[in-house]
């Protein structure tokens, strides 16, 4: 292997952010290699979500270096064009657009950002729909569909633009629970396909299928973070025990 | 089982008597309950106190000719004023040689509204046929090419200056508006602060203080020597204003979107014109269509303001037809004239909305 295959794709340095004078990260250091799966998990407002979005720069850190594939994040527009290109994201609310329909919801960026022909965009947005299971629907609307299907489109919508890393924002916390499993079918045979993924989630069995590493995050830190098998079976921390026997306690 | 039951007879239960038909529905739209009866025979009442005399007013004991005002006083509307004055309210000063052109440039702005109904038309045809139409619309109305004698602003009067104030304010003035809503919220201060300021400026101000600076106080900032058409003034100044009022509609739309779709947009690496045209305009606008066409309607209407500069719209026209000696008193007979046409035109422009915002709002039904 080259040596650019083994530098990580995601590189979080010393990453501190505050929301005024709220200190939502404390130094974050991370390392994600290329095709490694991360799943982060901690109590709500412990700073997750904000510290996946800061990987594509939908939040701005404001100490420390974010490299992705290689980029480093700066307040440099181009920089972060580039870095979105290669990173998809997934998020809890689904966030498709509602006034296209699927398949235009699967073509727009393959043909405005990469510049794709159209005839090509198709293919590959239906191609991708028959992966997630829902070709049938790609002439509906979004309003259509349901929450389940919606989040397959979003997954789908993502990978059109044949991204190098996945992010994803809790992605089942906004289904009835029978619709969760479909979301979790098609991730985790994204994660099979070598997929990097970075996944913020409370799906623990998903997490001890497919994760090579997990991060439990607790007011802004990382407080531990260990492969599933130690993770869940002997955590050291308090804080994690903690949260384990609150999450896996039903 | 359905052996056992079927020679078994059950009661067979008709509908309610006049639960449907005309009787049924006057039953039940009209006649529901104490109250909304005696609100139907109130309505009714006064429908057969108003109505008839309107009639009677409006077509039997109307005068539909005759050869002066005097003659034409009667219990009824004096239609005859009308036929007299018909040409001067629609065309006023235009060269009497040439009328055809006012009346082919009417015609060729019911063509572009026509155009714009049309579902194949849409997008960069529409656009280049709107462009035509214009160009031949100002060709027309100028001349001096062709054989047509040259025609100055100043003698633009009547339906086809209002349609050219209304429609021209409103196609540039739409887009100043969508910039100055989109500025308003820009991340950069400089440029929120001159929107914010611009928008506040304008709105603040009665429409009839820009075109009187517009008209009589620009001139006297220019070097001597130096003049803009009275007619491009004053649709200058109704394009700054339509511009400030359809930007705070613009951003009510603007608002409206979720947070979640710029985040969509941003994350598929989309910049910020194409998300912006893309995903966030479409969707603003489409939520705002009824505003829209409120202050369309309204701009529309505000046209008539130019009397004050001395420009000649349909309305002012019509006033001036009955200044005529000859013909007086016909008040009523010439607002009613010119209130159809302004209806019409604003009528048909919130069904055209209706039929706009079911076509964007696809999306959105479930």
């Amino acid at each position: 292997m080259s040596e650019s295959a083994s530098a990580p794709m995601i590189e979080l340095q010393s990453v501190h952010k505050w929301y005024g004078d709220f200190h939502v990260l404390r130094d974050i250091n991370l390392q994600v290699g290329k095709g490694e799966k991360v799943v982060v998990c901690g109590p709500s407002g412990s700073g997750k979500s904000t510290m996946i979005r800061c990987i594509n720069r939908l939040e701005e850190h404001q100490q420390g270096r974010i490299l992705v594939a290689g980029i480093e994040l700066t307040a440099d527009v181009k920089n972060i064009e580039a870095i979105r290109r290669e990173v998809g994201m997934v998020f809890q609310q689904f966030n498709l657009f509602p006034h296209l329909t699927v398949l235009q919801n699967l073509m727009l960026a393959p043909i405005w950002v990469r510049k794709t022909p159209k005839r090509e965009a198709e293919e590959t947005a239906r191609y991708y729909l028959e992966r997630v299971r829902i070709p049938d629907q790609a002439d509906k609307y979004p309003g259509q569909l349901s929450g389940g299907q919606q989040q397959r489109v979003a997954i789908a919508r993502s990978l059109c633009m044949k991204p190098e890393i996945m992010l994803f924002d809790e992605p089942t916390s906004a289904l009835d629970p029978e619709m969760i499993k479909e979301v979790l079918d098609v991730m985790i045979q994204l994660a099979e396909e070598g997929m990097t993924m970075v996944c913020v989630t409370h799906e623990m069995g998903f997490a001890r299928t497919v994760a090579d590493m997990m991060v439990f995050m607790d007011r802004g830190e990382v407080v531990e973070r260990a492969p599933p098998k130690d993770f869940f079976a002997s955590p050291k921390n308090d804080r994690t025990k903690a949260f384990l026997s609150q999450i896996l306690a039903h | 089982m359905a052996d056992i039951t079927q020679d078994l007879p059950i009661a067979v239960e008709g509908p309610p008597p006049h639960s449907s038909g005309v009787f049924g529905w006057l039953r039940a739209n009209l006649f529901n309950s104490v109250f909304n009866s005696i609100l139907t025979l109130l309505c009714a009442a006064l429908l057969a106190f108003a109505i008839p005399p309107v009639i009677r007013w409006g077509l039997i004991d109307a005068i539909w000719s005759a050869p002066n005002g005097q003659a034409c006083h009667g219990a009824g509307a004096c239609w005859a004023f009308i036929g007299e004055k018909f040409r001067f309210i629609l065309f006023g000063f235009f060269p009497v040689a040439e009328t055809w052109r006012p009346i082919a440039v009417v015609v060729v702005f019911l063509l572009m509204i026509l155009a714009a109904c049309d579902r194949r038309l849409r997008g960069r045809r529409l656009a280049m046929v709107w462009i035509v139409g214009l160009c031949a619309v100002f060709a027309l109305m100028r001349g001096g090419f062709l054989g047509m004698s040259r025609v100055e602003t100043e003698q633009w009067s009547g339906l086809p200056l209002t349609l050219i104030l209304a429609i021209v304010s409103m196609l540039f003035g739409f887009p100043f508006g969508v910039l100055l809503g989109l500025g308003r919220r820009s991340r950069l201060p400089a440029v929120r602060v001159i929107c914010i300021g611009y928008i506040e400026l304008v709105r603040g101000v009665p429409l009839i203080t820009m075109l009187f600076m517009a008209s009589l106080m620009l001139p006297l900032f220019l070097p001597a020597g130096m003049t803009i058409d009275k007619l491009l003034r004053a649709e200058v100044a109704f394009i700054l204003f339509a511009g400030a009022y359809l930007a705070e509609v613009v951003r009510g739309g603007l608002q409206a979107i979720p947070r979640g779709q710029v985040e969509a947009a941003d994350a598929l690496g989309l910049s910020y014109v194409q998300r912006t045209r893309l995903i966030v305009l479409p969707q603003a606008l489409a939520m705002v269509i009824p505003p829209l066409v409120n202050t369309f309607i309204g701009i529309f209407k505000a046209t008539a303001l130019v009397i004050i500069i001395s420009l000649f719209d349909l309305l002012t026209t019509a006033e001036t037809a009955l200044s005529d000696v000859n013909w007086q008193g016909f008040y009523v007979e010439a607002y009613v004239f010119v209130g159809v046409i302004y209806w019409s035109f604003c009528f048909f422009m919130s069904r055209y909305s209706q039929l706009l915002e079911r076509e964007f709002n696809r999306g959105r039904r479930r």
